[in-house]
């Protein structure tokens, strides 16, 4: 069984919902961002998402924008990022991790060869913002012929004759977009999502977890009442960006996810 | 005559380039706006319509014209201007605009977005947009802002808001993630309006039919002159819309050579050109799969040229298939070879191109002397060089011409 899989059955056997937290790797540098990335499960994450930097994050904010070109001039690439799952995982071998970013990096490094490189580093799911259903061939059957989940968006423009098509060769979660807009952006009403679980639940039977605009803990409270996980990414970054110092970050990154843990977990 | 060439296939593909490579979110709009284009292209009314726009408010046909002193002047090959700089709004770009702004009125959508490098673009869509009574955003790069300031005034004379895009190099690439962002948050009234060959399916295939109108004309009115097609077609290839604009009818006629010219601004060896096939491989960005300018990791590295229109890190992805089945020629022309074309051209013909369309002139001067005189040459003159004053003064006080 995967460890996204195994993750989501060992918290409903708690009844508990997953926190999902974001970060972009390298940001601000190598050496924070693979602290953060050790200490984030200890603070509650229970999935772990890790940014790939590209230069031109079209359906992200400016806050993860700034994130990426951060960890870019700071010299984190492809292979650097997969180091830093290595490394993880020499002390954590239970915290699934997913890989989100664009397609681009990944094409240059060649599909096959990333996803042998990523299932060996220890990534367990990948999520490539620009890569529709439609394109499973450039990258969907190499991660599944490796066994790492596809996790595919849902967003509220995707119809009910579409779900299908969407669903399709996804595995591990539904990674539920509750607004048309980029990361950071405004948020959608509790009803608004619970309408949408609802809908999603009668095509899938895969854990639904929703994103985008969660940043405070009464919202993540709300949605984890209604979801199988709560993703929180841009809180953190502008966490990171905001630090004075290196310590701040790691403080202020871990202090608001035992906060957003203890909040969804109660 | 329908083409045998029937490229893209449904997805959007020309070989393996192209596609449709977005966000979930704009999945159901860019097939929605497929199924609208589909209808509209086959339907009489509306090109019809289109027709009489191209006619009445463009100014089309635009002349094929024989630049008859630069052809004494280069002493060979007989050479011709498309002359798509005396369209209205000065541009090519106004051909795609006016399709694509009958289709957002069909569509029912209320907003129109765009992105635009030197203006021209933006000034075509604030233009179409105030003629159909629509309000419309254009996202410009901030360095294009400073170096454009004419454009920037038109567009706001014609009720356009221009917002500044500050990240990047605030140019084109930049102007187009900022307009995706604004497409995505604004999936249910707004309408897209890209101005290149390029962005998902069905883009690059849309704008291309409606700048295919260039060759339409220009192999009809070859005919009328000379009683035969032109023996080479050269044009600027930024994104690449007026260069597919005028080879697309002449793909099939496999001996009318088809050159298109990339901007190889300090060299194509130098990391600072917009010559994405001459110097970059393939990949994905903005929608499509296609040549780009990028690193060893797969990440986008900035473009330079002195011509703001040409400065793009990818190109439409039908010119990276015909650049691989090897049926247009694609070669690089550096800022100082389109400096000297530019002021050939005007000494010449008392003709002010754009600098982008000085980059297809500077091949043409480059070929023309070496070809026997009865090759018959044709230009897409794609714009007009006013909007390129102030560069030029910059260029000409800087190496003190």
């Amino acid at each position: 069984m995967s460890r996204i899989a195994n993750c989501f059955i060992k918290l409903k056997e708690k009844k508990q919902t997953a926190l999902i937290t974001f970060i972009t790797a390298g940001d601000p540098n190598y050496q924070i961002s693979l602290s953060l990335l050790q200490k984030l499960p200890d603070a509650g994450a229970d999935i772990i998402e890790l940014g790939m930097p590209f230069t031109d994050p079209m359906a992200d904010g400016p806050t993860i924008q700034k994130a990426s070109l951060r960890a870019l001039k700071n010299g984190q690439t492809l292979l650097k990022t997969l180091e830093m799952v290595t490394t993880f995982r020499q002390s954590n071998q239970h915290t699934p991790i997913v890989l989100m970013g664009y397609f681009n990096p990944i094409h240059h490094f060649g599909a096959e060869n990333f996803t042998k490189a990523a299932k060996q580093a220890g990534v367990d799911g990948l999520i490539i913002v620009d890569l529709p259903a439609e394109h499973d061939t450039d990258l969907c059957v190499y991660a599944q012929n490796e066994g790492i989940d596809f996790i595919r968006l849902a967003t509220p423009t995707t119809d009910d004759q579409r779900l299908p098509r969407v669903l399709s060769n996804s595995s591990g979660f539904v990674y539920y977009v509750s607004v048309a807009g980029i990361t950071g952006a405004g948020s959608a009403t509790n009803e608004q999502i619970g309408e949408a679980i609802k809908r999603l639940h009668r095509h899938t039977s895969l854990p639904i977890c929703v994103g985008f605009g969660i940043k405070t803990t009464e919202q993540a409270r709300n949605i984890a009442k209604l979801a199988d996980g709560v993703v929180v990414g841009s809180a953190f970054v502008n966490l990171i960006e905001k630090a004075e110092t290196d310590q701040t970050a790691i403080n202020d990154v871990l202090s608001l996810c035992s906060d957003l843990s203890n909040a969804i977990k109660k | 005559m329908p083409l045998s060439y029937n490229a893209p296939d449904t997805n959007g593909l020309f070989g393996s380039f192209g596609g449709r490579y977005v966000a979930e979110t704009l999945m159901p709009l860019v097939l929605d706006l497929d199924k609208a284009y589909i209808a509209a292209k086959n339907d009489p009314e509306f090109l019809k319509e289109l027709a009489y726009f191209q006619r009445d408010y463009i100014g089309r046909p635009s002349p094929l014209y024989f630049a008859e002193r630069l052809t004494k002047y280069c002493g060979g090959a007989q050479i011709y201007f498309k002359r798509e700089e005396l369209n209205h709004t000065g541009a090519h770009k106004i051909n795609n605009c006016i399709g694509q702004i009958l289709l957002a009125k069909r569509m029912g959508k209320t907003r129109i977005i765009a992105e635009t490098g030197a203006g021209m673009h933006g000034v075509a869509s604030a233009t179409v947009t105030a003629r159909f009574g629509l309000p419309c955003t254009v996202y410009m790069g901030s360095t294009d802002i400073n170096r454009q300031q004419p454009n920037v005034f038109r567009m706001k004379l014609l009720g356009a808001e221009v917002i500044p895009v500050q990240s990047g190099t605030g140019t084109l690439k930049d102007a187009m993630n900022e307009a995706l962002r604004d497409w995505v948050t604004n999936v249910a009234d707004t309408f897209y309006l890209i101005g290149t060959v390029a962005g998902p399916h069905p883009y690059p295939a849309m704008v291309r039919d409606f700048q295919s109108i260039i060759g339409k004309e220009t192999k009809q009115q070859m005919l009328e002159k000379q009683g035969k097609l032109p023996d080479s077609v050269i044009a600027c290839v930024g994104g690449g819309s007026n260069a597919i604009g005028i080879f697309y009818p002449f793909i099939d006629d496999q001996f009318v050579q088809l050159i298109g010219v990339e901007a190889g601004g300090h060299g194509v060896k130098t990391n600072k050109h917009a010559a994405s096939l001459t110097g970059g491989a393939p990949g994905v960005l903005h929608g499509n799969r296609t040549y780009l300018l990028q690193d060893n990791d797969g990440q986008i590295i900035d473009a330079h040229s002195i011509s703001a229109g040409l400065d793009y890190p990818g190109i439409g992805p039908e010119h990276s298939w015909l650049h691989e089945i090897k049926r247009a020629e694609y070669v690089a022309i550096n800022d100082d070879e389109a400096m000297d074309a530019f002021q050939i051209c005007c000494r010449q013909e008392g003709i002010i191109p754009a600098l982008e369309s000085a980059h297809a002139l500077a091949e043409a001067i480059k070929r023309a002397p070496n070809l026997p005189k009865d090759h018959l040459m044709v230009v897409n003159i794609s714009g007009r060089g006013d909007k390129d004053m102030q560069t030029v003064m910059n260029y000409i006080k800087e190496h003190q011409l």
